[in-house]
């Protein structure tokens, strides 16, 4: 009997796998289904579920990866172009602006009368929205899905429940739209708060739609924006939109790239108000409704996401640039192949949900995702640094035809010092001095080459690579914290650090007029298994100093709710560009940003405020990226560096690895719908997962070997049991 | 110096010497000590309490923190206006464990490395300072390679030193063993050499062969890794260069704590609250069992975690408390073996105010009631002792579940401070590591066979209790 | 009987009462509804007015326990978060997560993922141990019984995130038998969830066997099987038919209150095998702290639980004509 039941169990086991193996084909391990394979789908992953897809609210990076291949702002960063450059996106150019005086009468550009700039953006007129019920309407013009019975509602689970589908073209209304709809409080628009300052008659706008809202709401009734009109933004014609700003703001451009002035159609945003749909999950910020290359046609949050070209995309095509364009920013030839190939090249993209590095890294290695990221664990295995001082792939990949790409990111990782504390902050030469005697003791290179396996490159200063106002050599050295000897960076010595710390008057950590030793308290949101490590790192760098550092580790929300109070002393954190401006830097240390002197909404979260600092920085906020303004910021970085209110950490620098059926990827740190451009070869990856992946069998043949050798003296120990069991149980009870 | 103590520490000494005192007075009873002979009798029993001992002295070892006077410095006393009077000490605290491994915890490398390695277990960029070129290399160990400079192999190294240490832990085993003999054969009255005939010959009613053995085999192995960590970092090192021998010793001690501390704060409420129901009835019964079905239902894990995030916040808003990390993460030990035992009372309380109603029914119960003898003394005279089978069962069942559970609970990220050593960090941590290539295998290995050894002991104790004490059994 | 099910399950009222009372208290030691909206907003650029009108929204408004402000003795009771939040609990709608979603149709959408994992791990898990046992037991006193015993106990002792962690290296990553993780719902899913149900399996080997062969040997040593025997029954039909079957009421009443609470899923194994059911549904509940989801789960948990109480109950009256409930 029991024998019968293994080779049952034994034998369902056998089926599952052959049936397995039918199905995929050779491979065991598949997580795909094998015909998907072969197609041009890209293989993906996130780690957690988007939040938002609505872009009115969307920031985060995980959730533009998504929403910009379905929505389209009115600008977009060059692909290929280095330094990054804009150009037109849904415009036939690049808007055009004209400068205002206080009566509205065109002035000159230099003139100081200029009051208002006014962008005028001319849209394409071939661009048409993804088909969607939202769009099919009544003879009369009314959504026929505007208004569904509870009969109906039952009927619907998903989009695709609805039988009719429509588009229509893209209206420059529906850009007004959107900034309308980025007015409404209720909607929580991260950005609103940095546009009321610059749109005019936003702020005003603001206040009463969000009554207007407000007393819909509590009507329970659909809230239909269009006929509010805000007096900045003006819709002359059915392509024609125009946005007038106060004063002279040039950074409004590179925010027209982003998904908040995406547009929306009022039919999509009347449609998904109804409270049937949002019962059921069906809202705005689950499924997008835009004009982009892709449209999404699953939204499982919980497993997997779905994108499929949208038919009715507009003529769009692969960047072209000339040969010595690319050999001027080191672009390999091949990804010149598609140049003026239209776009998008792949047909379906699905994203799993793997909250795990490691399964993610090992599906990759398997040949499962396309593309992957280099976790701190996988690099040994991954990159080596061949002699001329670059990075390169190991045998071992390069044999799989891997390859690797890499940048530096627009992006600051900093341990600030909190500038009102009674410690460490304040503006005293003693202060600095211990400021600055911690900044050349904490060994970012060290930090860099342990935590982050030399993937990132020590800050000088608040602006990162590729921004204007960086500086590489001697010029862009921190002199407080390094020496230049023989063309090459060096860290001071600890010698100095030392003295620099007696002179703040805590000779060897110790208070020269206490006695008592120095502690600082470094507040953290650590909660990872390899923070500890890195607490213990830190804790040795403050230690070699005599500074007993006290890690206070905290969740993100008590972390921050310190941060807003100024009740911190040391902390990390990090900034990554909204666009590459340097204004978008500095702006971190600008006083006026402080973060206990605007109660806590403030981005200056070391509370730093130096009045010249201030100064320049209004000067250049506004300027174009002249000589002038390079000088006036080199200016700015010197100060900074004297007071040091950060210890400068570091830039990350990413590098991405994908398969040899991956094609045209480059990285580009600010465009987001880079995926339109990338092209997949499913054949060569069917074939290489199945190299890859054949299952080792020896194992389940011995078991099964075992199993059979098992069961014969079993069968022989039961005999033979049977025979003397009743003379050992009648001893054994007794 | 002075000794100073962390709350866990001052609770562990308090349960060792409350122990012993129970001990003292419990084994006066002839009964009890029978029923202790009996249980000691297994081969089985008494190697694993005496590997639970082990696992107790490492634990107690490493509860001794004493604070070192900071050394006046000259520069500082110079520039002083005023000297200060009292001696300054040092804010981190070091425990005996700590002091025997001094060698080690200063002595760290940069990152990764094998156990017995001479070099680091990933290459790392060299620039050749003459050319300027860079390479990959495996950088040699700061602290593993003193021996092996006038050529001598790395593997005769090894051995020698192995041999040496062996002959150290045989030497040491010998003589306390030796000893012990000595002392047990005065104790009976019977010449030293009849006694060691005795115990060789397996003829002692207690099995002390296997005792000295399987003492003899601890002290050669902790001899073995002692000795030769002052050479090498005998189980490798982590992704700081910490040596992980001395990590899983610290570690033992939080696993231990966990799984005693629990359950003494929890047996207070349980027996009270256990014997109060099933004693009095009416509607203290039904708020008992209404309290103990409430916390029952909500799923462990959740509510263990729930807490955990208040006892967190809590401790943000008082830093006041605590003076340094290593006091923080003591209180957060604390926190959690109190969070710990409020949620696993229940199921020794159900156990025991059944057993309670049962007891209290029997004829002399009843009796003493009729007579009006108070309830206290019921309690005391009647109820309590038959309990205490129960008890114990429970508690050193409790044990290893609780050693296990602290591992998944860091995995779930309401565990112990991360800058506790322990188990379930080194565990959590080793999840990347596996991913590595070549795989970093030493950390998880040690923590499983740190883990694994003494869980399996307890396991293997407490089945044996099972069996001497459930009366179930004695039919 | 019905009367008596009625009775438990108004019992049940007071004892999710206090449930919701207790993560309640617990909650809002933690969080604030102001860290909650913070939360939820996103770290960049949050004011004052967006985090008032984020609270209006979700109800987050009302105070905790007593509302002074609201008009009449009854509504300072129930026009409060407490209240008005178990209120929609008791009639299951769980409402809006703290990111938006729905967790009604959330928890329907994971609890089948859970189910795919937990049921088979349960059922297998259940004939080996049982299997086991008896094989065990037919062999008692033998070397067999001895080492399989020691071997169990050493099953006992090491912890579960070890077998996870070595399965997925040796199965996975070395041997290319099965994916790493990831779910897929139908027959074409059993690739995915064949590991982490065989190592739940193996996981709880050690103390499941012990645990039934304990039973069992409880029942070989009764009268009637010893009379069955020297009736000169072969040890299979005693076994099969005398100690199986009489052991099957203290197995069913311990296997019947676990049944429900399989819904709830298996929290480490989903988070390591990527299995989108609600035991990560809760871990991810918890990291994030969204409270809305970890009530639910919490409440959720709480009466799946007393169902499996009672329907312990309800088995031993079926199944034991001895007991009869009153």
């Amino acid at each position: 009997m029991k024998n019968r039941f293994l080779s049952t169990l034994l034998l369902l086991v056998l089926l599952a796998l052959t049936a397995t193996i039918n199905t995929y084909a050779n491979v065991w391990n598949s997580p795909h289904h094998a015909d998907k394979v072969k197609q041009d789908i890209l293989f993906s992953s996130f780690s957690a579920p988007p939040k938002h897809l609505d872009p009115v609210i969307s920031y985060s990076s995980n959730e533009w990866s998504i929403i910009s291949q379905i929505y389209e702002p009115p600008l977009q960063y060059n692909y290929l172009k280095r330094p990054y450059e804009l150009e037109p996106l849904t415009l036939t150019t690049m808007p055009s602006v004209r400068y205002l005086d206080a009566e509205n009468n065109e002035v000159d550009k230099a003139s100081t009368a200029v009051v208002y700039s006014e962008y005028r953006l001319t849209l394409r007129n071939d661009i048409r929205y993804q088909n969607h019920p939202a769009f099919v309407k009544n003879n009369d013009g009314s959504l026929l899905y505007g208004d569904l019975s509870a009969d109906t509602l039952d009927t619907i689970n998903h989009l695709d429940d609805f039988p009719q589908t429509a588009s229509r073209s893209l209206h420059a209304a529906d850009y007004e739209y959107a900034i309308k709809r980025m007015a409404v409080r209720q909607n929580h628009s991260p950005i609103l708060g940095s546009m009321l300052p610059y749109i005019v008659g936003l702020e005003d706008y603001s206040k009463t739609i969000t009554d207007f809202a407000k007393a819909h709401k509590e009507k329970k009734q659909a809230f239909d924006l269009r006929p509010h009109a805000i007096s900045g933004v003006k819709v002359v014609n059915e392509h024609t939109l125009t946005i007038k700003i106060k004063g002279r703001y040039p950074q409004f451009l590179y925010w027209l790239t982003m998904n908040f002035f995406a547009p929306i159609p009022w039919e999509a945003d009347l449609f998904y108000q109804q409270a049937g749909l949002i019962k059921k999950n069906l809202t705005l910020d689950f499924f997008p409704v835009g004009t982009g290359p892709y449209t999404l046609v699953e939204n499982n949050p919980n497993k997997q996401m779905r994108l499929l070209a949208n038919p009715n995309y507009h003529d769009a095509f692969y960047p072209s640039i000339t040969t010595e364009q690319a050999a001027a920013t080191a672009i390999p030839v091949e990804l010149l192949a598609d140049a003026g190939k239209k776009l998008p090249f792949i047909s379906e993209v699905i994203y799993s949900l793997e909250k795990e590095n490691i399964p993610l890294w090992n599906k990759f290695l398997q040949g499962y995702y396309d593309a992957s990221g280099i976790s701190s664990e996988a690099f040994d295995q991954a990159v080596q640094v061949s002699s001329a001082g670059t990075m390169g792939l190991t045998q071992e990949m390069q044999d799989k035809g891997i390859q690797l790409r890499g940048s530096v990111k627009p992006t600051i990782f900093y341990m600030a010092f909190n500038m009102v504390d009674k410690v460490i902050g304040g503006y005293s030469e003693s202060a600095k001095k211990m400021r600055q005697a911690i900044s050349i003791a904490l060994n970012e290179e060290e930090y860099i080459s342990i935590f982050t396996n030399e993937r990132g490159i020590a800050a000088q200063g608040p602006i990162p690579p590729s921004i204007f106002g960086y500086e590489e050599g001697e010029a862009g050295t921190n002199n407080v914290v390094y020496n230049w000897q023989q063309g090459k960076r060096i860290r001071k010595p600890l010698a100095d650090a030392k003295r620099l710390l007696a002179e703040a008057g805590y000779p060897n950590g110790i208070s020269a007029s206490t006695g008592k030793p120095l502690v600082l308290h470094y507040d953290t949101t650590a909660t990872g298994p390899d923070d500890r490590a890195i607490m213990d790192w830190q804790r040795k760098q403050f230690n070699k100093l005599g500074i007993q550092l006290v890690i206070r580790a905290t969740d993100y929300n008590r972390f921050q709710d310190k941060i807003r109070k100024g009740k911190t002393q040391v902390f990390s954190w990090g900034w990554n560009a909204d666009y590459p401006d340097p204004e978008n830097f500095l702006f971190l240390l600008y006083g006026g940003n402080a973060a206990v002197t605007t109660n806590g909404s403030g981005i200056n979260s070391s509370n730093y405020q130096n009045p010249e600092f201030d100064r320049l920085f209004n000067e250049i906020k506004t300027m174009e990226n002249t000589p002038v303004r390079a000088e006036k910021i080199k200016q700015m970085l010197a100060i900074v560096r004297q007071d040091a209110p950060w210890v400068w950490g570091f830039h990350p620098k990413s590098l991405s690895l994908f398969h040899r059926w991956f094609h045209n990827v480059w990285p580009n740190e600010m465009a987001n719908n880079a995926l339109k451009y990338r092209r997949i070869d499913g054949e060569q990856r069917a074939q290489q997962q199945q190299q890859w992946n054949q299952p080792v069998i020896w194992p389940l043949i011995l078991f099964v070997l075992f199993i059979i050798f098992m069961i014969y003296p079993l069968f022989r120990a039961y005999r033979a049991r049977q025979t003397t069991v009743i003379s050992n149980n009648q001893q054994g009870n007794r | 110096m002075k000794l100073t103590f962390l709350w866990t520490d001052i609770m562990v000494w308090l349960l060792v010497f409350s122990l012993i005192a129970w001990g003292w007075v419990v084994l006066r009873s002839p009964q009890v000590r029978k029923q202790w002979q009996l249980i000691f009798q297994s081969a089985i029993a008494i190697s694993c309490a005496i590997v639970l001992l082990t696992y107790l002295f490492f634990a107690l070892l490493d509860s001794v923190h004493m604070r070192f006077a900071v050394e006046p410095d000259k520069t500082a006393q110079a520039s002083t206006q005023t000297p200060p009077n009292e001696t300054q000490y040092q804010g981190e605290m070091v425990s005996l464990l700590d002091l025997l491994f001094s060698h080690r915890i200063k002595q760290t490398e940069r990152t990764y490395s094998a156990p017995f390695a001479t070099h680091e277990h990933g290459k790392s960029i060299v620039v050749d300072d003459q050319s300027g070129l860079s390479k990959q290399e495996y950088l040699p160990l700061k602290y593993a390679t003193t021996d092996l400079k006038n050529g001598k192999s790395h593997s005769f190294d090894i051995f020698q030193k192995s041999f040496a240490a062996l002959l150290i832990g045989l030497m040491i085993s010998i003589l306390i063993i030796a000893s012990h003999i000595k002392w047990r054969s005065h104790l009976q009255h019977r010449c030293f050499n009849t006694q060691l005939q005795h115990i060789w010959q397996g003829k002692t009613l207690l099995p002390w062969r296997t005792a000295y053995s399987t003492l003899l085999v601890i002290i050669v192995i902790f001899t073995w890794l002692y000795y030769l960590s002052y050479s090498y970092h005998v189980l490798g090192t982590d992704k700081v260069g910490g040596d992980v021998l001395y990590h899983s010793l610290k570690s033992i001690r939080t696993g231990v704590l966990i799984g005693i501390l629990t359950t003494l704060v929890m047996l207070p409420v349980a027996i009270m609250l256990g014997i109060s129901a099933g004693l009095f009835g009416g509607w203290i019964d039904d708020i008992i069992q209404y309290l103990y079905t409430t916390l029952n239902s909500i799923p462990g894990v959740l509510l263990i975690a729930a807490a955990v995030l208040v006892m967190q916040v809590t401790m943000d808003n008082n830093p006041q408390w605590f003076e340094t990390t290593q006091e923080r993460s003591d209180l957060r030990l604390v926190f959690l073996i109190m969070i710990l035992g409020i949620t696993s009372w229940t199921g020794l309380c159900r156990l025991l105010r059944a057993e309670t109603l049962k007891i209290s029914q029997v004829e002399f119960v009843t009796a003493a009631k009729a007579f009006g003898v108070s309830k206290f003394a019921i309690i005391r005279r009647h109820i309590m002792p038959n309990l205490m089978h129960i008890i114990l069962i429970s508690v050193v069942l409790d044990f290893s579940g609780l050693v296990l559970a602290e591992a998944v609970l860091s995995y779930v990220g309401v565990g112990v401070d991360p800058t506790t050593h322990s188990w379930g960090n080194m565990i959590n941590q080793a999840r990347l590591e596996m991913a590595r290539e070549p795989m970093v295998w030493w950390s998880l290995f040690s923590a499983f066979i740190f883990m694994f050894v003494l869980v399996l002991a307890a396991n293997l104790f407490s089945d044996r209790i099972q069996t001497v004490l459930d009366p179930r059994n004695n039919t | 009987m019905f009367a008596y099910i009625i009775r438990r399950l108004l019992y049940a009222i007071p004892i999710l009462i206090g449930v919701n009372l207790i993560t309640f208290l617990l909650f809002f030691m933690v969080n604030t509804p102001d860290d909650m909206a913070r939360a939820q907003l996103g770290a960049k650029q949050v004011t004052p007015e967006l985090i008032q009108s984020w609270k209006v929204k979700r109800g987050y408004d009302k105070p905790l326990f007593i509302n002074i402000q609201a008009d009449g003795t009854l509504a300072t009771l129930t026009q409060t978060l407490f209240v008005q939040e178990s209120l929609k609990l008791f009639a299951f709608e769980f409402g809006a997560s703290d990111a938006g979603r729905d967790i009604g149709s959330d928890i329907k959408q994971r609890m089948w993922p859970s189910l795919e994992l937990a049921l088979p791990t349960f059922i297998i898990a259940l004939i080996t141990n049982i299997s086991l046992a008896l094989l065990l037991v037919l062999f008692r006193g033998s070397a067999l019984d001895t080492s399989m015993m020691v071997i169990a106990v050493m099953i006992m002792s090491i912890s579960g995130l070890f077998y996870i962690i070595a399965g997925q290296v040796v199965f996975s990553k070395l041997w290319h038998w099965v994916p790493i993780s990831g779910f897929e719902t139908g027959w074409g899913g059993i690739k995915f969830i064949i590991l982490p149900v065989l190592l739940g399996v193996f996981a709880g080997l050690g103390a499941g066997v012990r645990w039934y062969r304990s039973i069992f040997l409880e029942q070989i040593n009764q009268d009637y099987v010893r009379t069955a025997r020297a009736k000169g029954l072969s040890e299979l039909k005693v076994l099969f038919g005398h100690v199986l079957r009489n052991g099957m009421l203290p197995i069913l009443t311990g296997v019947v209150v676990v049944i429900p609470t399989l819904f709830m899923g298996s929290l480490i194994m989903e988070s390591f095998f990527g299995i989108p059911g609600l035991g990560s549904y809760t871990i991810d509940a918890i990291n994030s702290q969204d409270f809305a989801i970890v009530k639910a789960m919490v409440f959720l948990g709480a009466v799946l639980y007393i169902i499996g109480l009672i329907l312990t109950d309800i088995s031993y009256t079926l199944f034991d004509p001895r007991v009869k409930l009153s």
